[in-house]
């Protein structure tokens, strides 16, 4: 499966060139040639760091419009539990009814639907052999689709590793459609179920889902302005028309960095959020370090989801505001619905909530599939590094002298990109000049005399 | 003419915990380059990670050293140090003279040595106490398939 789409894309027209962005991206997928920046497909992860360090806003999302909204009869919202956490407000059912205010016709939490997931992790740690000679140890958590893509990219060798539960999102869709969408009555295309996501990156693996699941996913910063004046009043209390199943504090808690390992509840678990720390994270993992530890919730935003690169709110107070939420009623448990139904779907399909799709390798770090040519074209990348400063400044639109070195190696850029280089080839040049210059026919001696003269 | 390969000398410190760790990424880095097989990488980490520790925590400065070539994968950890006075000793799982500081560090287990064991396919170890521990890891690529 070569052909990937993308969710995070350049506006070439805003872009500037100014190479901000090709250090922060965690895959160097990022290149600036003829001062416009490109991002390299095979590289891309939908991480959203370009979106957030983007000044001139050249990065976005593709997403849909809410004018997609108008093509269905009956609208169905599922809103990530981070919507929860960019309000000020005491409930979520008050954001839940500024979404039916808005128009839609239902809403169908996916937090409810994180508690189902938070039993089939829970059922699959528990299952797991317990000593690592038996298995892949730790587990690695797949509810963020960018730790995922990370792991396909930089660290394939971690692939069997990834917990095989599908993210709650997807498990949300799954369920609305076989539960929801027979007792509607209405045609599967007359219904419009729409994703409000926190992130470029979910609404990529949606897509690529394999089967179509929803039929379009808006940015949180999307509705943000006008759920927040829909919001009903301080201390009204609203009959809510149609939501099936409520989540407890267990899956609003999912928002948040900690949130899945608190509802999970393993022992020798651990959380981390933010892309860089997930990178070292899984760096040190294949060495072979952590095997004590059983399972790993990886979270590439900071502070989880509520740090989303299309949420509006500071990930800090938000993931405040998720713990509030979350712990309104204290209890730690999931309620006797979630238990049942967990079990129900699970006997109808033993496979509901995990997916044994093989997730392929697609290591981005080989030099060649040829080993002896990957072996040349390394100590060719070795010999230009030891050419290049190695100061990684970046001028010459590769995020490292090291990146650039490849980059040349593959045919993909020269070495005189380099302004070191450059610099140097330009000054042996005025120096070969400058010989040349004073090399005069003989004939014209004179000339030689006259200049001497002329010296003061 | 010599086969075309690759060959990466990386120093490493005694007692130095903060670098720990550096030699065995280098070394997982250029095979990653290499387009190797990601399980066979693996082994190959944590043996070098192994003994790239063993190196910090037990002799007094070494250097990790890997080569590929078309026939296989070979890294060598070799230091100056104490050595090891009982090499049948030390290769049994739990077997571990670390000091009570190392293991409040989360080293010192015994399991370094089974486990390189368990991860190459040829070992040999070469050590004179007092002097310093040649450790030499080959691996093989999988069989084509
Ligand atoms: N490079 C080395 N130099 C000196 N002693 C070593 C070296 N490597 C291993 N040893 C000895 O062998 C023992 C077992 O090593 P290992 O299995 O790696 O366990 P650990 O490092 O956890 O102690 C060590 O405790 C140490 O006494
Ligand atoms: S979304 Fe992330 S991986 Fe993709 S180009 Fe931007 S920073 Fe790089
Ligand atoms: S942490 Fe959450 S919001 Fe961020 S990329 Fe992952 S799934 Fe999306
Ligand atoms: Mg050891």
């Amino acid at each position: 499966m070569e052909l990937r789409t993308h969710s995070v894309v350049l506006e070439a027209e805003k872009c500037k060139g100014c190479t901000n962005c090709i250090k922060q991206c965690p895959t160097e997928a990022i290149r600036v040639r003829n001062g416009k920046a490109f991002i390299l497909t095979e590289r891309c992860i939908d991480c959203g760091e370009c979106i957030r360090i983007c000044e001139n806003h050249a990065k976005k999302a593709v997403a849909t419009d809410l004018e997609t909204l108008a093509h269905y009869d009956y609208r169905v919202a599922l809103p990530a539990p981070s919507l929860y956490a960019q309000f000020k407000v005491e409930k979520p059912e008050k954001i839940i009814a500024a979404l039916y205010r808005f128009g839609f016709d239902e809403v169908y939490e996916v937090a409810f639907a994180a508690e189902l997931t938070t039993c089939a992790i829970q059922e699959c740690v528990e299952n797991h052999p317990k000593t690592n000679a038996a298995g892949p140890y730790p587990l690695i958590s797949s509810s963020c689709p960018v730790v995922t893509r990370l792991v396909q990219i930089r660290f394939p060798s971690l692939i069997p590793n990834l917990l095989p539960v599908d993210p709650p999102y997807i498990t949300a869709a799954k369920i609305f459609l076989q539960e929801r969408l027979p007792r509607l009555n209405i045609p599967r295309e007359k219904v419009g179920l729409f994703f409000i996501t926190p992130c470029p990156a979910k609404i990529t693996d949606l897509n690529n889902y394999g089967q179509p699941l929803v039929d379009g996913a808006l940015p949180i910063n999307l509705l943000f302005g006008e759920l927040n004046s829909l919001l009903p009043e301080q201390g009204t209390v609203q009959a809510l028309p149609l939501v099936h199943h409520r989540s407890g504090g267990i899956g609003i808690g999912w928002a948040r960095a900690g949130g899945e390992s608190w509802g999970v509840n393993a022992e020798n678990a651990l959380a981390v959020d933010g892309i860089q720390n997930v990178a070292r994270l899984l760096e040190e993992i294949e060495l072979g370090k952590f095997h004590d530890i059983r399972y790993i919730e990886a979270l590439a935003c900071p502070q989880g989801c509520v740090g989303g690169a299309l949420t509006v709110e500071n990930p800090f107070v938000a993931r405040a505001r998720i713990q509030k939420l979350a712990g309104r009623d204290g209890a730690h448990t999931l309620s006797n619905e979630v238990k049942m139904m967990y079990a129900d779907l699970k006997r109808q399909d033993a496979h509901f909530f995990t997916h044994d799709k093989g997730i392929p390798d697609q290591s981005v770090l080989r030099l060649d599939r040829d080993l002896a040519k990957a072996i040349e074209k390394l100590n060719q990348l070795e010999a230009i590094l030891a050419k290049l400063p190695e100061i990684d400044c970046g001028a010459c639109g590769s995020p490292t002298c090291r990146s650039l070195a490849e980059d040349v190696v593959q045919g993909n850029a020269q070495m005189t990109d380099c302004l070191f280089i450059l610099r140097e080839q330009l000054e042996k040049l005025a120096r070969k000049l400058l010989i040349l210059a004073q090399n005069r026919p003989p004939a014209m001696d004179w000339a030689n005399e006259k200049e001497e003269e002329n010296d003061p | 003419m010599t086969e075309p390969h690759v060959r990466l000398e990386i120093p490493v410190e005694g007692n130095n915990f903060t670098a720990a760790g550096e030699a065995a990424s280098r070394v997982k880095k250029t095979l990653q380059k290499l387009g190797i097989d990601s399980t066979l990488i693996r082994r190959v980490a944590i043996a070098t990670y192994e003994a790239e520790m063993n190196i910090v925590i037990h002799a007094d400065a070494g250097k990790i050293v890997l080569q590929v070539d078309a026939d296989g994968i070979t890294v060598l950890a070799e230091d100056r140090g104490k050595g090891i006075p009982d090499l049948e000793k030390a290769m049994t799982a739990g077997f571990s003279t670390a000091s009570d500081r190392v293991r409040a560090m989360g080293f010192g287990a015994g399991m370094g040595l089974p486990n390189i064991k368990k991860c190459t396919d040829y070992l040999a170890i070469d050590t004179e106490v007092n002097i310093g521990t040649k450790v030499v890891m080959k691996f093989n690529y999988p069989a084509a398939t």
